[in-house]
């Protein structure tokens, strides 16, 4: 679904490396080249991007949770098929960054027992729980519209896979944007229970959307780097304000308010949002948000109980290949 | 406030039409429960697509039971408002995901019956569920081919994975021949060319079931004592549970549109 602003790159490359080729490669940068994985890179840079496109995947992963979770409770027939095949989605592109942060060097597996043990972040927005039908469009309409707002820019990033992965996963999220759009329209010209069901929603969601662009930037202490690679093209206010002016004339549309009194449009129409209580997503971030126990719980769960599965899957292609062998020996 | 729930006119037609899709519908939430759980992603894919094909048949059969049924019984009133004791499925596809290789062996068992059914169903005079079978037959072919791959993986893998897909095989046996069962109503559809046969099918699903579990080291029961009911809506107490969740928004929120 989409990859937290965390602002944890790596500040400066402070390894022996050769120096004619950092600048070789900066140069590469700022001619808006792509990064391709058997390219020369700073350490910092892989593993800056390593980090960030091992949160995205672990955040899309997560994801399915949270959503999951109305999968077996969808209203209607058609609204179960599109969940799950959202859901189905979200997984998809959990694969396919999984592959492209493996370009860089790390495996899989690697990655996501990192996560598994705490040691990895994923999208604080996950840490928040679905309690009613309309969590489910407020998730395609806010939170996947707040992902496209952070992931068109990437597909302009500097290292290749990613910025090609992000072409996709940015199409179909713009369809889940529209379909959770669309149960929003739904639930605002049903009865006033559902409208009803639909504004409380919003209530809850709204500010934990806004801080998924992350910290403000007056607080940012490492945009330079990434910003510097072009992984990262606009900041976390930038970006936060693009999506607010976006969305706020969508939530009129609905009929819906945005719980946020203080809101105001300004001379250039922008408008303009009230303080952002951060230390709600320190708290989030610091595994205390509402969810974040039972979202790892879940992970760890199907990890463990799979086990068996992935260790009879590689017994058995080990004697396939060694019955291949033996017979191709023959 | 509760909903009560719809009264079917369940002629022979309908009735047909109905359990099919009761029994692609009940596979396809059990499967759709893995996602976000599965072992490894690669399955929560396999695993979703799969009910993702089973719901879209349930799909096309509701809305053709309430053509022919020719009432305001949509697929979502068919599906919402009936309670266990107007299910048709089998009761083999309400049972419980358990482990991976009891989510495979019935997906294995219905598969390898599917793909068969399908497939001859192409031929049957009613051109609706002709249709249906052409593009169900697809569908099963691969469900087939992933649960059959599975299998053998699991019963050649590890001596865990062996014993596992060994007690699911076991387990799940005694709701394999209610697949193959036929009522006067049935009877009278297979006469006219509508339905087929499915006792013609038995022999080639036993070879298709004993081909892989030769291959997988697995072996199939011997006994023949076979449960049956879900046809008349005798289940097993799995299905209330999964009904409930199924119908929670519709049985809450009555007659609103989603």
């Amino acid at each position: 679904m989409y990859t937290q602003a965390l602002n944890t790159a790596e500040a400066d490359d402070r390894g022996p490396e050769d120096a004619a080729k950092a600048a070789q490669f900066q140069a590469r940068i700022d001619a808006e080249e792509r990064i391709e994985p058997n390219d020369w890179m700073p350490s910092a840079y892989r593993k800056t991007l390593t980090r960030q496109i091992s949160q995205h995947a672990h955040s899309e992963v997560v994801g399915m949770l949270p959503e999951g979770n109305w999968i077996t409770r969808a209203p209607t027939l058609r609204r179960k098929a599109a969940l799950l095949a959202k859901v189905q989605d979200e997984c998809g592109h959990g694969l396919y960054l999984y592959a492209a942060a493996e370009t860089l060097g790390s495996s899989r597996e690697e990655l996501v027992d990192a996560m598994l043990a705490g040691k990895a972040k994923y999208s604080s927005i996950f840490n928040y729980p679905t309690l009613t039908w309309a969590d489910i469009g407020t998730i395609g309409w806010l939170v996947d519209g707040a992902a496209i707002m952070n992931q068109i820019p990437l597909c302009r990033c500097s290292y290749g896979p990613y910025a090609r992965a992000m072409i996709r996963v940015c199409k179909e999220e713009s369809f889940h944007q529209r379909q959770g759009y669309e149960i929003m329209l739904t639930l605002c010209r049903g009865s006033d229970e559902q409208k009803a069901m639909a504004q409380e929603s919003l209530n809850r969601w709204w500010w934990p959307v806004l801080m998924m662009f992350g910290p403000p930037d007056a607080t940012s202490q490492h945009s330079d780097t990434s910003t510097k690679w072009k992984i990262k093209r606009f900041s976390n206010d930038e970006l936060r304000q693009k999506f607010v002016d976006a969305t706020v004339p969508q939530a009129h549309y609905l009929g819906l308010s945005i719980p946020d009194p203080g809101m105001i449009q300004d001379a250039d129409g922008h408008w303009r949002y009230s303080e952002i209580d951060w230390t709600e997503f320190k708290q989030v971030l610091a595994g205390n948000g509402p969810c974040n126990r039972d979202r790892m719980a879940a992970r760890r769960k199907a990890h463990a109980e799979g086990a068996w599965v992935r260790e009879a899957a590689a017994a058995y292609a080990a004697k396939r290949a060694q019955r291949q062998t033996a017979q191709a020996a023959e | 406030m509760a909903t009560a729930n719809i009264q079917v006119s369940e002629t022979p037609l309908v009735l047909y039409a109905l359990r099919r899709a009761d029994d692609a519908l009940i596979l396809g939430h059990r499967l759709s429960e893995w996602c976000g759980h599965a072992p490894m992603l690669e399955e929560d894919m396999a695993l979703s697509n799969i009910a993702l094909d089973l719901i879209g048949q349930a799909r096309e059969l509701y809305t053709y039971a309430s053509k022919v049924e020719g009432k305001d019984n949509d697929e979502d009133k068919l599906a919402y408002l009936r309670d266990i004791r107007q299910y048709r499925n089998l009761l083999l596809v309400e049972q419980p995901n358990g482990d991976f290789a009891q989510t495979l062996v019935r997906q294995f068992f219905y598969s390898a019956f599917a793909d068969l059914y399908w497939r001859a169903m192409m031929n049957s005079r009613d051109t609706t569920l002709a249709a249906i079978a052409a593009k169900s037959e697809k569908e099963s072919a691969y469900h087939l081919r992933h649960a059959s791959e599975w299998l053998i993986r699991l019963g050649d893998g590890t001596d865990e994975s062996h014993a596992r897909a060994q007690a699911a095989i076991d387990h799940l046996w005694a709701f394999t021949g209610e697949m193959f069962a036929v009522d006067d109503g049935e009877r009278a559809l297979i006469h006219a060319g509508i339905a087929i046969d499915p006792g013609t099918l038995r022999g080639r699903w036993l070879q298709t079931l004993s081909n892989v579990a030769s291959e997988a080291t697995l072996v199939l029961p011997e006994n023949d004592w076979m449960q049956q009911g879900g046809r008349t809506g005798r289940h097993s107490e799995h299905l209330g549970h999964l009904l409930s969740e199924l119908q929670s928004m519709q049985r809450t929120f009555p007659g609103l549109t989603w």
